[in-house]
């Protein structure tokens, strides 16, 4: 079984190290730099490291955004990490408010500077951190985290964070100065992990394992 | 309250080899990068960190060969640095497979150069790297300057104002090597650390002597967000495994050796 995946690239982000993790759990990699790619693909990873507005300029200007929320909502499933996560909520207010895909309503909020207790936070957040079910949800059994226990630790490297309309989407948190910070979140076929499973050693692998079991060979 | 503190195994390279030195000078050859990282994955090192310690020298970056070989079967964040100049550069180790980059001389000759980098792939890539020097080895209160070119060239700059100002230009992380305690397992330079770490919001990675658990404990309170380690791993004078349980008995978060 080798599913094929298809990483949108938009210009920016470590696509390499996306590919190479994929690769090592069984998939055969392409890539898609054209709207007619996206609409060709039977799997979609949109990965993301950098700056909303540039990224989102890029996905614009190319015609990917619009393909790429095409083929979503046909159904094909969907892997956003990190800021590829953060483009599937409606806006961001990095460097000033800037429209997202809108797949999954919600916005992405700088990371407050301050813990709940009023200390001092360092902001970007950087490093491991254990992975919560959001609230209202038991665990993560039926959902792309399902093959790892509660609390397992993945890398985070973020200076935003999404806050989803609906707790229903919310998958996991993590915790940072007491702040809930929305790690996964899940809708259908569209799965969205703020941290980088392809960085996140054996636990992020077994991530990606179980969201290539969703992509057709 | 923040994150698990990192441990980050430190992978000085001269051209093929991994190499260390002893307050960057004597550099000795130790083997293969790659059988090193592996292992240090294998055990549970939380990020790896690789620095050209010639490249600045020759004026260019030789890491990309390895890089490319060790994002095949090591899957944790990796740092590279030395010699990079431009944003073409830092686009350049990142392609390669790195996720963060990590610039001393050429932020310190043009300090902009932090923004544009910061600009083009995020802040959370920008590492500033500092080697840091005391003005007077006898007086703790002259503090400490910020040197490049591997500590031989000295800039003139007040490492706290430096650090403050890069952080203000859009750098997300500060790797701080005390250059007296480089290589020389003789502790961390616990002072410097809390010097910056106040200076700062943005996380700050200890680095220069790493000796023992120990030392790692106390730049963990002291506010370090990490530590990188190189002849204390490089040497095997100790496991991650054993330094994450003496950490962890100690009440220092870590991230756990053994996942699932």
């Amino acid at each position: 079984m080798h599913p094929t995946v298809t990483i949108v690239d938009y210009g920016r982000s470590n696509l390499l190290s996306v590919q190479r993790a994929l690769e090592y759990c069984g998939a055969t990699v392409e890539y898609a730099s054209t709207p007619e790619q996206v609409a060709a693909a039977g799997a979609l990873v949109l990965p993301g490291v950098g700056a909303f507005a540039d990224g989102m300029n890029l996905l614009r200007e190319s015609g990917l955004a619009r393909a790429v929320c095409t083929r979503a909502r046909q159904g094909v499933p969907l892997l956003g990490i990190c800021l590829g996560m953060q483009f599937l909520f409606d806006s961001s207010s990095e460097g000033g408010i800037t429209p997202g895909l809108g797949l999954l309503p919600g916005t992405v909020e700088a990371i407050p500077g301050h813990t709940t207790q009023g200390q001092p936070l360092r902001v970007p957040h950087i490093g491991w951190a254990p992975l919560y079910p959001a609230q209202q949800r038991e665990g993560f059994s039926g959902s792309t985290l399902e093959a790892i226990p509660v609390k397992s630790q993945v890398y985070f490297v973020h200076g935003y964070r999404a806050m989803p309309a609906h707790q229903a989407d919310r998958l996991a948190d993590t915790l940072y100065g007491g702040h809930r910070i929305c790690a996964a979140v899940q809708r259908g076929n569209i799965t969205g992990v703020q941290f980088h499973p392809e960085k996140s050693g054996e636990v992020g692998l077994a991530i990606l394992r179980t969201f290539l079991g969703s992509c057709p060979a | 309250m923040s994150a698990a503190l990192r441990l980050i195994a430190r992978l000085d390279v001269k051209d093929r080899y991994l190499v260390k030195g002893i307050q960057y000078e004597g550099l000795r050859k130790l083997g293969d990068p790659h059988d090193f990282a592996l292992d240090y994955y294998r055990q549970g090192i939380d990020e790896l960190l690789y620095l050209d310690t010639v490249a600045s020298l020759y004026g260019r970056n030789n890491l990309s060969g390895i890089l490319e070989r060790v994002t095949r079967d090591v899957f944790i964040p990796i740092t590279a640095g030395g010699g990079l100049r431009s944003v073409e550069d830092v686009g350049t180790v990142l392609k390669a497979g790195a996720d963060k980059a990590a610039i001393n001389t050429a932020a310190l000759l043009r300090p902009q150069l932090i923004s544009e980098v910061a600009r083009a792939f995020g802040s959370q890539c920008m590492v500033l790297s500092i080697q840091a020097k005391r003005r007077d080895p006898l007086n703790p209160a002259a503090g400490w300057e910020a040197y490049y070119d591997n500590g031989r060239e000295h800039s003139g700059r007040d490492v706290l104002e430096w650090a403050r100002e890069a952080q203000q230009l859009g750098a997300g992380e500060i790797l701080l090597t005390g250059v007296d305690r480089e290589g020389v397992r003789r502790g961390l330079d616990q002072e410097l650390i809390q010097a910056v770490c106040s200076e700062v919001t943005i996380p700050v990675i200890a680095a220069g002597g790493a000796s023992n658990s120990g030392d790692l404990m106390q730049a963990a309170r002291l506010g370090a967000g990490a530590v990188a380690m190189g002849s204390l791993l490089h040497y095997k004078q100790a496991t991650i495994p054993q330094l994450k349980k003496e950490l962890a008995e100690n009440g220092v978060e870590v991230r756990p050796c053994i996942q699932q």
